[in-house]
């Protein structure tokens, strides 16, 4: 673990997280629960009612005199830039002319309440001139109609490979998109500040953007503004980028009208003016040998961007380095597509593009068993890749250690793999309408942004004369105990108790120019940063004692709350005060940077990941081939997250992962309808899963003695994302109970999200 | 006025806008805000609180209703007055609608200085993340927490202190054994299948459910129940149901009598008989409701009257009552009944309000067609009170049309019971397929009744919901 033997409440602990006791008493305070400010206002977003087209009227003047308005603003309304495009522009705030997809912001309304400002915005007059929309996926791909340029990685010759090999498959997978559905939708609330300031609480992943985005919309310096985030009611990707219009919007009105303004949308307007997670078409076109090895395979993979790049370049591209998932594919050609709709803009969210590609390296293993009659089991062991000879990923990075055959062992193991294959065979030979299928699949996702620069992080440590410690990082938390892992680090490095350590809202004015919280770095990025201020202040504090009581540093030894001295001992607290009074400074800034990663994209190669996480997972389900109805009757997890910093967090995110990858690969299903209008726009008709989909048994466990091969932080690893694509055994097993049912010959062609219509369609589709 | 218990303050309110939901009064009126808004459309139980209601164990005679309440729902260890606590959705019900009833909301579940049980429960077994999904699962499963019979006697203890814990259950009884696992699992499905969560995938949610009906002890609710029963008859005695004041245009009848006399007086006057579809107008739809009118506290339209071959069921009876009495003799009605809507919204949502919505995706109309259940409507006009009884499959027009006259209203539901001929086999099987198991929409519904007589087929009647405009 580390260099100190004595671990007090620090990392490897199940501690709770910092805000249980406040989330069960409905103590923690989210955006719209903050104070009212006297002559607040809320405001509201009106958007267009086309895809696509220009608007040819706009007339405001019912809403300006509605009850209750105070202002509208429209795109004239920006007094700086417009627009709000996190990595290439395309996203303007406000449209002004062309619009690009249904619910597009094109106007804004302050009123006295929220139920004032919603009920002005449905008296727009506007009128439009209509534009042919894409709206489909397939067509952007025949059109070619992108956003960004197509990007390939190649390794090998995969045509020559595929075309020599004895076995060769064509086909496709449509994967589906999903909706982030936050429990605390989008929210901000700002207070003008001197001299055109702005102090911004808001529910973000991404305070450092949300700072820059609405310093450039007012047009004043970044100094001036001041972004807050305390928690998020969930976030999942979808308030990385997806958060800033709404600051934007209400630093806006509380410029024009120099009064507090909270900005929080609606379910309904959340869904349809946030993008999701992106839908793709993959195409796949493998060739393998008769034991069902893996010699050549060309990736098509196509995902729907919306109608602005977004952040679309780096998901297709994660989605392209995830494809090969576990497999070492000797010839590769990936081509990766970023596809053009007038539809919201696609976003980040949680895998980011990863499961996308993911699940189409399961299905083309999958296809392989199929084609040769044997257990997929047995394929995917036979495919994966090793730390020896066949370790090389498509984009030329190297694998240095795969703790995936150890954990694929085990669960066969543990889950009792091969003789639940042979009871779900006998169920099925004698059940003709309810069949059994069983998954066992495995994950590794690389953990780094795959945009370098990202991958650095900043901390800020003060310590107090009582012997209390004040933490601040540049994460956010949003689900995951960050703050917590935070507290357990830097209680590690002094010692101390966790309660002796608070680790504030994440602030702008503390840590500047802070990445997101995104790319399941979190931990990884301002775990380290914290501890890298923890060390700046112990050295310090060690040196000051080892002056002033003449001690050689060696012997001045932090220990279970205190710091021991050759025959003496001091109070943490003591030893504050003493270095305050000794004049010593005792706060410090923390920073790291992760080693090792860097991406070329001329050449497609690199290193862009610090290291890869693992996992993997057993399912069974049953499903009714009269409905398509199914039901998870069991999940086995064995998943790796290094040294554990906190076990019970931990689990928390397999668990929720799992969960939350079982909505997106069977009842989340996004539709729209023929004019390009969301109509699953609430939980009515968009389901996530609830309390009885989680299955009766479900053993999760983490990776015993597995130390991170890297020196992260305690040597542990990421777990936001990774344990999302464990879900796809789930998904897997539909597809092998399907493959189940009599007198079937071909492959399942099962498309996600599995919903029951889908299930349906596969056993009929040939 | 509307008067009820918010916690343990009494509120009378003289003036509101007759469309005020619990929610927004709790949020923005009282700046209670641990009560969340995560959809405003009853789905997701976000705005989950617990009402507490006074329940009459001993006028139940040949009224069933209470006896079945008994049964299931609530505490029946006091005698004549218990406090029954269900779950509801602040976010669709309407202020008035607590009328003579205790909220009861997150902040009030504590003690001074210690949690309650089940907020010590999700503490322990790290049931929340992002924590705004929490204080709704914390009252669904407190209010799943009441279902469970005290088996000791009960402590007379009326101080609100939280000092006398005392274990209902006897020592040695903490380690659940897997039988009881998988009983309570399903109890705790129907009850929190209406609160989602994004963040834990449920399981540490079900640990602390499964903790908190395996550890009983005496809340500070168990200690103050009778001050609380005596508070809340108090509101009810005293009340005036006149309410003629247009300050606060919610009114609430007792009696028929009542209900026509305010349906002539308002005509426009919308009848609230749950509000779980209803509400969304307002919250969804954003438009106002002047005029309210309550029916859900007519005792003649929550009576359930039993005979020998049928069930005359109010039309104000809640779902989770209709399950509770449907159980037993169609187990296909309760398997539908489970899946309709949430926890949640069955305690709130009725019988009439169902029916008289007529949605095509409504999930009574195919079961009720299917048994042959018929519907007893009724009219004032003049002061001459007109019924007329028409079949469930006359009923249903077209989409969101009835055969429900202007004035008119559902008194109650004739159901068939399964009665046994010599010969004859009857089943009722329903079945209701959607994306999700919990909470959610029919793609389609079909309910089918058959009777077999020596095993033939000697009747059929079947019906189809979410398949065309009408069931």
């Amino acid at each position: 673990m580390s260099d100190n033997e004595q671990i007090v409440m620090g990392p490897g602990k199940k501690l709770e997280h910092e805000s249980a006791s406040k989330h069960v008493t409905g103590k923690a305070i989210y955006i719209d629960d903050q104070m009212v400010y006297q002559g607040q206002l809320f405001a509201c977003i009106g958007g267009s009612q086309i895809a696509h087209g220009r608007i040819t009227i706009l007339d405001l003047d019912a809403v300006r005199s509605a009850e209750g308005v105070i202002d509208v603003i429209t795109a004239k309304s920006v007094p700086g830039k417009l627009d709000i495009g996190p990595v290439f522009p395309g996203d303007p705030l406000f449209t002004d002319e062309l619009v690009e997809y249904w619910g597009q912001p094109i106007f804004a309304v302050a009123a006295n309440s929220h139920e004032q400002a919603r009920k002005a915005i449905t008296l727009a007059h506007i009128e439009y001139q209509e534009l042919e929309p894409v709206l489909d996926l397939a067509q952007a791909m025949d059109q070619s109609f992108y956003v960004r340029p197509p990007h390939r990685m190649q390794r090998g010759n995969s045509e020559q490979a595929i075309q020599s090999a004895s076995h060769r498959i064509q086909s496709k997978l449509l994967v589906g998109g999903q909706e982030h559905f936050y429990l605390e939708g989008q929210a901000s609330a700002v207070i003008p500040q001197e001299d055109g300031g702005m102090l911004i609480y808001t529910s973000t992943q991404n305070p450092s953007e949300t700072q820059k985005l609405v310093a450039e919309v007012l047009d004043v310096p970044m100094t001036r503004i001041d972004v807050v985030t305390r928690r998020m009611g969930g976030g999942f990707g979808g308030k990385e980028t997806q958060a800033a219009p709404w600051s934007c919007v209400a630093a806006l009105f509380a410029s024009r009208n120099q009064c507090a303004v909270t900005c929080r949308l609606s379910r309904k307007d959340d869904m349809v003016m946030t993008g999701k997670r992106h839908n793709f078409i993959n195409h796949y076109d493998v060739g393998f040998d008769d034991d069902g090895s893996i010699s050549g395979i060309k990736y098509t993979l196509a995902g729907q961007c919306g109608y602005s790049p977004d952040l679309s370049d780096a998901i297709v591209d994660r989605a392209m380095f995830h494809c090969d998932n576990a497999y070492y594919l000797p010839n590769a050609t990936v081509d990766g597509l970023r596809c053009k709709t007038h539809t919201v803009s696609n976003t980040a969210f949680r895998g980011f593009g990863g499961p996308q590609g993911v699940i189409a390296a399961e299905t083309v293993i999958d296809e392989i068993a199929f084609e040769l009659k044997k257990d997929p089991l047995e394929i995917r062991k036979r495919n994966l890749y090793n730390t020896t000879d066949r370790n090389q990923t498509h984009y030329h990075q190297k694998l240095d250690s795969f703790t995936l055959p150890e954990i694929i062992a085990q669960l066969e193991l543990d889950a009792d793999y091969w003789n639940r294959r042979k009871q779900v065979s006998e169920f099925n030979a004698t059940s003709p309408i309810l069949k059994k299928g069983l998954a066992l699949t495995p994950v590794k996702f690389g953990i780094s942004f795959t945009v370098s620069h990202l991958n650095q992080a900043g901390a800020l440590i003060h310590l107090y004369t009582d012997g209390s410690i004040q933490v601040n990082h540049g994460g956010t938390e949003m689900v995951q105990g960050l703050m917590t892992k935070v507290a357990q680090i830097v209680a590690q490095e002094f010692q101390v108790s966790t309660d002796r350590i608070v680790v504030t809202a994440t602030r702008t004015d503390k840590v500047p120019n802070t990445s997101p919280t995104a790319a399941s770095a979190g931990t990884d990025l301002n775990g380290m940063a914290a501890l890298n201020a923890a060390k700046t202040l112990k050295y310090r504090l060690t040196h000051f004692l080892s002056d002033k009581y003449q001690l050689p540093a060696e012997e001045i030894c932090f220990k279970n709350g205190e710091v021991q001295l050759r025959d003496d001992a001091l109070s943490f607290a003591e030893v504050t005060k003493e270095a305050w009074l000794g004049r010593i400074s005792l706060s410090s800034t923390g920073f790291y940077k992760t080693p090792k990663v860097h991406y070329d994209r001329q050449t497609a190669s690199g290193h862009p990941f610090y290291y890869f996480a693992n996992g993997a997972s057993v399912s069974e389900v049953l499903i009714d081939t009269l409905t398509g109805e199914y039901k998870l009757l069991r999940t086995d997890i064995i998943h790796d997250v290094g040294n554990s910093i906190n076990p019970a967090l931990d689990i928390g995110q397999i668990e929720g992962g799992f969960i939350q990858g079982l909505g997106w690969l069977t009842c989340e299903e996004l539709k729209w309808d023929n004019q390009g209008r969301l109509i699953t726009d609430g939980p009515a008709t968009y389901k996530i899963p609830a309390i009885s989909d989680t299955p009766e048994v479900f053993n999760v466990r983490l990776l015993q003695n597995s130390p991170n091969s890297e020196a992260t932080v305690f040597r542990s690893k990421a777990v936001g994302e990774p344990p999302l694509m464990l879900t796809i055994s789930a998904w897997c097993a539909i597809r092998d109970a399907i493959a189940s049912v009599e007198g079937r010959t071909t492959f399942p062609q099962l498309h996600a999200p599995a919903t029951p219509e889908e299930i349906l369609r596969a056993i009929h589709r040939d | 006025m509307i008067q009820f218990l918010l916690n343990n303050e009494l509120v009378e309110l003289e003036a509101s806008n007759a469309d005020l939901t619990v929610l927004d009064f709790l949020r923005t009126k009282r700046r209670l805000c641990g009560t969340k808004e995560g959809c405003a459309s009853g789905d997701c139980g976000a705005c989950t609180v617990v009402v507490a209601e006074p329940m009459s164990v001993s006028t139940t005679e040949h009224i069933l209703t209470d006896k079945i309440e008994s049964k299931v729902e609530g505490k029946t260890e006091c005698g004549a007055n218990v406090l029954r606590y269900q779950n509801i959705n602040s976010c669709i019900t309407f202020l008035g609608a607590l009328h003579g009833k205790q909220l009861i909301t997150v902040e009030h579940l504590s003690g001074k200085d210690r949690l309650h049980s089940v907020q010590e429960a999700m503490v322990t077994h790290h049931g929340s993340q992002c924590g705004f999904c929490t204080p709704g699962f914390v009252m669904s499963l407190f209010a799943l927490q009441k279902t469970i019979p005290i088996v000791n006697e009960v402590s007379n203890n009326d101080h609100d202190s939280d000092g006398g814990k005392t274990t209902k259950n006897p020592p040695g009884n903490q380690k659940l054994d897997s039988a009881n696992a998988k009983r309570h699992r399903a109890s705790i499905d129907e009850y929190l299948g209406g609160n989602l969560c994004r963040c834990t995938g449920y399981r540490p949610i079900i640990d602390a459910a499964l903790q908190s009906m395996e550890n009983l002890e005496h809340d500070q609710f168990d200690r103050s129940s009778k001050k609380t029963l005596n508070r809340l008859n108090a509101i009810r005695h005293s009340s005036d149901f006149s309410f003629k004041s247009s300050r606060y245009p919610f009114y609430i009848p007792e009696n028929l009598a009542q209900l026509h006399e305010l349906m002539s007086q308002f005509p426009d006057a919308r009848l609230l008989a749950g509000g779980t579809d209803l509400a969304l107008e307002v919250t969804q739809q954003l438009k106002s409701l002047p005029e309210i009118i309550l029916l859900t506290e007519v005792h003649e339209l929550k009576r359930i009257v039993e005979e020998d071959d049928h069930f005359e069921i109010g039309s104000a009876v809640s779902l989770s009552k209709l399950l509770d009495l449907l159980a037993p003799y169609y187990p296909d009605a309760k398997e539908l009944l489970l899946r309709f809507g949430s926890r949640q919204v069955r305690n709130q949502g009725t019988i009439g309000g169902n029916v008289a919505n007529a949605s095509p995706i409504g999930d009574l109309p195919p079961m009720l067609i299917a048994l042959n259940a018929s519907l007893v409507l009724q009219k004032r006009i003049a002061s001459t009170i007109q019924t007329r009884i028409v079949d469930a499959e006359n009923y249903f027009l077209d989409y969101r049309k009835t055969d429900l006259q202007p004035g008119e209203i559902i008194q109650s539901i004739h159901l068939p019971k399964p009665v046994l001929e010599s010969g004859v086999k009857k089943q009722l099987k329903v079945y209701k397929i959607t994306k999700q198991f919990d909470d959610d929409i029919s793609t389609i519904c079909s309910a089918i009744h058959i009777e077999l007589t020596d095993n033939v087929i000697s009747s059929i009647r079947m019906a189809l919901g979410g398949y065309g405009s009408n069931s």
